[in-house]
């Protein structure tokens, strides 16, 4: 059997605090994603899902355990990943068209292909006659667009989320999802995707983990057997979806009512 | 009455392609609201110009008034009729040095070349200790130290190993202008949104690539800022170097002026400067204003100082 497309194997990853402190984010985490597998990653907040990605990213070197991407160890930004951040990370200074063509630019491309590259996902995110604007001149949902182009416009095999949407209104955000959806499914990425939102992770992914309150590791993985292709408006009056729903959030409320706790206690402190 | 003048901010964006706002715009109603919006804003700058042209006006005349009924000595005070005169005497007979824009020129060549080479200076080694800490770190009391003394009195040590030539003065206002811009590079760099470098290392940038489209153009709003502060410390340099020893230059008639208790002629001069400071600002701005199109435009509200 071919390796996974993803592999954490007893991670833990530490921080030096500002005050001399050691802060442990993730704690022995096991992580397993299939190629071609859309994975979500729920957790209350502070429990390392952003850490996970960076560390697959190879933004963040594990303190202990292993990272594996493609069954090669992770030693910094390797190629073949795409990350979608939580807030704007698209280059105020560049245009459309220049902030999608920049991965094929950096990648080699002369200036011509790149430009021609992009112009084609500026039209496949939905965003033709918009290539010459400036990211401020745009809204929260195209700017989130134009950050989805410069990601997949490099053709990664891997393709890491951070609570992308989270910015966005429900009515742009469910947009978004399905867009994402039919995005992804001409690809053969994996994705792991992060996000607080349960509904989010059920509607969208093949598979849900979910993570304890920090230091974060599994609590639990649970299968989503919704057919595909998927509407993200409609899935969520199947009852399928409120089963998966109902059996997730009584893991999933347990943590949330400890972070909650917690963050209580340290703003009471 | 045109309702087009009232949306430069749609006129910035380029062509709308958003129907419903065309059909908007259309909209009678909205075309009456822009149009009351325009009349108000209008009356409100003539408001500030009437305003502006009063506080002239009675600084002036106060300042007139009292030189004139001699409750202050114009020997000491001077007086704004004397200053134009002694303006009007500098443009048609010329000063004691020579011909007025010859000083005016010197004067600005000296700011100009030292401007130039301070913030090219200031910029390289604000982005270079920017980016590799250990340098910043090892540098960083020896900076901290060479920014606490009062550098205008390297003014006469330059005028030692320059002599009397434009560079003396120049290199005055390299050390104003350095520093200032310098400091703001450094920052700018500094602040660079984690997200953005992140984002670019991931989609494939090396480190010359980094640099160069991403912290520069983040830091440049940094940079540019620091420069309209820095032309003016970089004409200070430059009069400061004149005082020093010079044979032409505004700071030398300015000099010259006092020496010979021609205090209109002080005013005549520190006026000069002042003009030519102001062009400068309006060319920075401009320039600004081509360096980063991409920024949002500020709210209206904004005080045009």
């Amino acid at each position: 059997m071919a390796s996974p497309a993803i592999e954490l194997r007893g991670v833990t990853k530490r921080f030096a605090t500002p005050k001399g402190g050691i802060y442990t984010a993730l704690r022995d985490l096991n992580l397993e994603v299939a190629a071609g597998e859309f994975c979500a990653v729920v957790g209350p907040t502070g429990c390392g899902k952003s850490t996970t990605l960076a560390l697959i990213s190879g933004l963040e070197p594990a303190s202990t355990g292993e990272v594996r991407v493609e069954g090669n160890p992770v030693k910094g930004i390797a190629g073949g990943v795409g990350y979608v951040f939580q807030s704007d990370a698209v280059f105020p200074w560049k245009t459309v068209l220049e902030n999608v063509a920049a991965g094929p630019r950096y990648h080699g491309a002369p200036g011509r292909d790149a430009r021609a590259r992009a112009r084609e996902w500026i039209t496949r995110v939905g965003l033709a006659g918009f290539e010459d604007r400036y990211p401020h001149q745009l809204s929260g949902g195209m700017r989130k667009r134009v950050g989805l182009a410069q990601s997949l416009i490099n053709g990664p095999r891997i393709l890491l989320m951070d609570e992308p949407f989270s910015a966005l209104d429900v009515q742009t955000r469910t947009l978004m999802e399905n867009e994402l959806l039919s995005l992804w499914s001409s690809t053969s990425a994996s994705v792991v995707f992060v996000t607080h939102d349960l509904e989010e992770a059920i509607a969208l992914a093949d598979r849900v983990v979910v993570l304890t309150a920090g230091p974060g590791t599994v609590k639990g993985t649970y299968k989503v057997d919704l057919p595909r292709p998927r509407n993200v408006a409609e899935i969520r009056f199947q009852p399928r979806f409120t089963q998966l729903y109902e059996a997730i959030w009584g893991q999933l409320r347990d943590e949330v009512l400890v972070s909650y706790e917690r963050q209580k206690h340290a703003a009471a402190v | 009455m045109s309702v087009r003048s009232t949306l430069p901010r749609s006129s910035v964006v380029g062509p709308n392609p958003n129907p419903p706002l065309q059909a908007a715009e259309a909209n009678p109603i909205d075309a009456e609201l822009t149009a009351r919006r325009s009349r108000a804003a209008r009356r409100r700058l003539v408001t500030i110009y009437g305003l502006r042209v009063l506080f002239a006006v009675i600084w002036l005349g106060g300042w007139e008034l009292s030189s004139r009924m001699n409750w202050v000595d114009p020997f000491f005070v001077g007086q704004p009729t004397g200053v134009v005169a002694r303006l009007w005497t500098w443009i048609t007979e010329g000063t004691a040095l020579g011909p007025l824009w010859y000083q005016a020129a010197v004067t600005m060549e000296e700011a100009v070349v030292g401007f130039i080479i301070g913030s090219i200076l200031g910029v390289i080694f604000g982005i270079v200790l920017g980016r590799v800490e250990l340098l910043a770190e090892t540098l960083s009391p020896f900076i901290k130290a060479a920014n606490a003394i009062p550098r205008v009195v390297l003014g006469s040590l330059f005028a030692i190993m320059f002599g009397l030539s434009l560079w003396g003065k120049a290199a005055t206002a390299v050390v104003l202008v350095f520093f200032v811009v310098f400091f703001n590079a450094f920052q700018g760099v500094r602040e660079v949104d984690r997200n953005l470098i992140a984002n670019a290392r991931i989609l494939g940038a090396d480190n010359r690539r980094l640099t160069l489209e991403i912290i520069i153009p983040s830091a440049l709003s940094w940079i540019l800022a620091s420069l309209h502060i820095s032309f003016g410390l970089a004409i200070v340099g430059a009069v400061v170097g004149e005082l020093f020893g010079a044979t032409a230059g505004l700071g030398q008639l300015i000099y010259n002026a006092g020496h010979t208790f021609d205090v209109n002629g002080v005013f005549a001069g520190m006026f000069l400067l002042a003009v030519l400071a102001l062009i400068a600002e309006g060319l920075i701005s401009a320039l600004e204003k081509r360096l980063i199109k991409w920024r949002p435009h500020r709210v209206s509200g904004e005080i045009p100082i």
